[in-house]
């Protein structure tokens, strides 16, 4: 009998081409997802080196960070976004990729795109020059971001040099209360083992409220684990994994199907596998969440007060949250739900999925965005805007004052003309609140699809549970 | 890559915690498709003010420390995102070591992939550099022997794993290493094509993808 494993021990293990002395692994590397900004020099860097491609059918590419989400006929305004734009158009010919343009439907959020593909499978490794590739744990694949040099290091080898993480459980137990949503869990966790508590750790997330969740709320979920620090997410195949990726167009078909099914059952963790460290949370005491500051760690109950940093012992902790603060134009004790916003940005790799949009939009039927407020949603992908439209729901969301995006990054990290002027004080549900994120001087509260709607009608931070929809 | 045996030179205190990578380098910078040239936009939004000129209370903008070649900071040094623009901003700044008491992974890893050097160190050891940073004084960095001397002449060790050490002492370039195993990845590929087939096999995308994108309305 071989010892007990847990998921990603599985992974790992299968994944291994070598390993050295003092731990050091290559790791192949099943997939890997490229967008235009962490990649130029890295395919400038194979260039010049007279490498190649070893896989570019284990590759996607798509644009999405600095894509116009306003009319795209025009193209894209900014001549740097469009150089970075047109330059990963270039280097996929070049090397053979596959690219979804910005014309194309299936154009979205690189970890948009991927699942909504088929393209992520449970038992895979999978990359991308991007923090956010965590979000794939979702559907029980290794996932975790890598910076340029790496992804020249993926172009070139298929693996990547790598020392094992530690592993490190949260259960959620029991089930969550309405109104309270993925990305409540999510926050909750962060709030609690802090934004480097996962620092060097992999972290599986179990329990019944995890188990119970779609897979768009799991991929929430995992999305955000980088926020903990940690180095991927991860959640268990079920049979939910299986029924989502079945007639998806990059999934095995057929017998292949079946024969892939059979093996992502042998992925979860065996019971008695133990990991370094365990956290547990009840999900009964998990309430609507908001952030207050410039971490994501920074977060407090909808119900709570804005926390006063004098009752902080660590200077140097005392001195950051006094930073946030002051960059958030906040006073200590300040119930969150007398904070009154200016914007709303509904988009994200977090929260920009066909559910996502739907939780909003039982929110705000029928009603109006405040006067005070300018409000916008940017679908995740060119599919999901087509199946909001198809459903109803950009007709919910315009009527009621929202503006209706193409898909791309948008808001979440302001790199295209979609951004905060300085002192606007913003509900979104990306993934994101540090100083500076969704420009210069802008203060973001982070919260989900529904409590960024509610925030939306009444122009504060709202308890989407005392919401009548 | 360029090698890292030892480094002297000035440290700049900054001792915040959670220094992030949008902090280290904001968005707007992310759109150059080179490595190079990144040092003017190194924490701009803390060294400029909003009319473009440079804010003298930040640190770096001073005197002696807009030399300085080494970084003392809080935990979790460059938590956030994946952009390597981050290390190479500090690079081109002129900072090759970042000490503190952690960091976020990806940051860590993709400084060791440009020559640099972060430096894991106890929170009383970097709160007492800190202190001594202040003054301007020149640490040195000793690489092969895996140790920060500090201005009092006092060694303090530091522990790095045996590879990222090898590669920055030499400077070498990982990819090249890794190409040397090309048999071992063939072996692996052939391996996983039997046993997975179908990760060989995957069907293309197809252009005109159907709502696969939802499942059914709940």
């Amino acid at each position: 009998m071989s010892d007990p494993r847990t998921l990603f021990e599985k992974i790992w293990d299968s994944h291994v081409v070598h390993t050295a002395a003092d731990g050091t692994t290559t790791l192949y590397i099943d997939r890997h997802l490229v967008h235009e900004v962490t990649s130029p020099q890295a395919f400038e860097g194979l260039r010049l080196a007279g490498r190649k491609v070893r896989r570019p059918e284990a590759t996607l590419a798509v644009a999405d960070h600095n894509v116009p989400t306003t009319n795209r006929a025009a193209g894209i305004a900014d001549p740097e976004s469009r150089t970075q734009v047109e330059t990963l158009e270039h280097n996929t010919s070049e090397f053979g990729i596959e690219y979804f343009s910005m014309a194309d439907i299936r154009q979205g959020i690189v970890h948009i795109v991927g699942p909504e593909q088929g393209m992520t499978q449970p038992g895979m490794t999978i990359v991308c020059g991007d923090s956010h590739t965590s979000t794939h744990g979702a559907f029980g694949a290794l996932a975790f971001g890598i910076g340029t040099s790496e992804v020249e290091h993926v172009l070139a080898t298929q693996t990547l040099v790598q020392k094992k993480p530690k592993s490190m459980r949260v259960t959620i137990e029991g089930m969550i209360g309405p109104g309270v949503t993925a990305k409540d869990i999510v926050l909750a966790v962060i709030g609690k083992i802090g934004t480097a508590g996962g620092t060097g750790y992999v972290i599986e997330y179990a329990g019944r409220a995890i188990r119970e969740l779609s897979m768009e709320g799991r991929m929430t979920i995992c999305n955000m684990s980088i926020e903990a620090g940690a180095r991927a997410g991860l959640i268990a195949p079920d049979e939910k994994t299986i029924a989502y990726l079945k007639g998806r167009p990059m999934a095995p078909k057929g017998a292949a199907f079946e024969a892939a099914a059979a093996y992502w059952r042998t992925l979860p963790s065996d019971f008695d596998a133990t990991y370094e460290r365990e956290v547990v949370i009840r999900a009964a005491d998990i309430a609507p969440q908001v952030t207050w500051g410039t971490s994501p760690e920074e977060v407090v109950a909808i119900t709570g007060r804005v926390p006063d940093p004098a009752n902080e012992r660590d200077p140097q902790r005392r001195a950051k949250l006094q930073r946030s603060l002051d960059y958030m134009g906040l006073k200590a004790g300040t119930a969150m739900t007398d904070i009154a916003i200016d914007r709303v940005f509904i988009g994200s790799c977090t929260n920009a999925r066909i559910e996502d949009l739907r939780a909003a939009a039982v929110i705000v039927k029928g009603k109006h965005v405040a006067p005070t407020v300018q409000a916008m949603v940017v679908p995740g992908s060119g599919l999901v805007k087509q199946q909001a439209e198809k459903e109803g729901l950009s007709k919910i969301f315009t009527d009621a004052g929202f503006e209706w995006r193409e898909p791309g990054c948008s808001m979440c990290l302001a790199m295209n003309a979609d951004r905060l002027q300085p002192g606007e004080r913003c509900a979104s549900t990306s993934n994101r609140n540090f100083e500076g994120r969704q420009g210069r001087g802008g203060r973001t509260h982070l919260l989900s699809p529904a409590m960024a709607a509610a925030a939306a009608i009444t122009g504060r931070l709202a308890d989407v549970r005392l919401f009548k929809a | 890559m360029e090698k890292f045996t030892t480094l002297t030179g000035i440290a700049a205190p900054l001792p915040m915690v959670n220094v992030d990578t949008d902090m280290i380098i904001p968005k707007q910078y992310l759109k150059t498709i080179k490595r190079t040239g990144l040092g003017k936009a190194l924490f701009a939004e803390m060294r400029y003010k909003p009319d473009g000129k440079l804010d003298f209370a930040f640190i770096l903008n001073r005197m002696p420390f807009k030399d300085a070649k080494i970084l003392i900071a809080g935990a979790n040094f460059g938590c956030g995102s994946s952009r390597e623009h981050a290390p190479w901003a500090l690079l081109d700044f002129g900072i090759r070591a970042i000490i503190a008491p952690s960091f976020a992974d990806i940051f860590f890893n993709n400084c060791l992939k440009n020559g640099m050097l972060p430096i894991v160190m106890g929170e009383r050891d970097v709160q007492e550099m800190t202190r001594e940073a202040q003054d301007g004084k020149e640490f040195t960095i000793d690489l092969e022997r895996r140790r920060v001397i500090r201005p009092n002449g006092a060694p303090v060790p530091f522990p790095i794993d045996d590879f990222g050490r090898h590669c920055l002492l030499n400077g070498l370039d990982d990819i090249g290493l890794t190409l040397e195993k090309t048999a071992d990845i063939d072996k692996f590929e052939d391996e996983q094509r039997k046993t997975q087939p179908w990760l060989y096999s995957a069907p293309k995308a197809e252009a005109a993808a159907p709502a696969a994108a939802a499942p059914a309305a709940s």
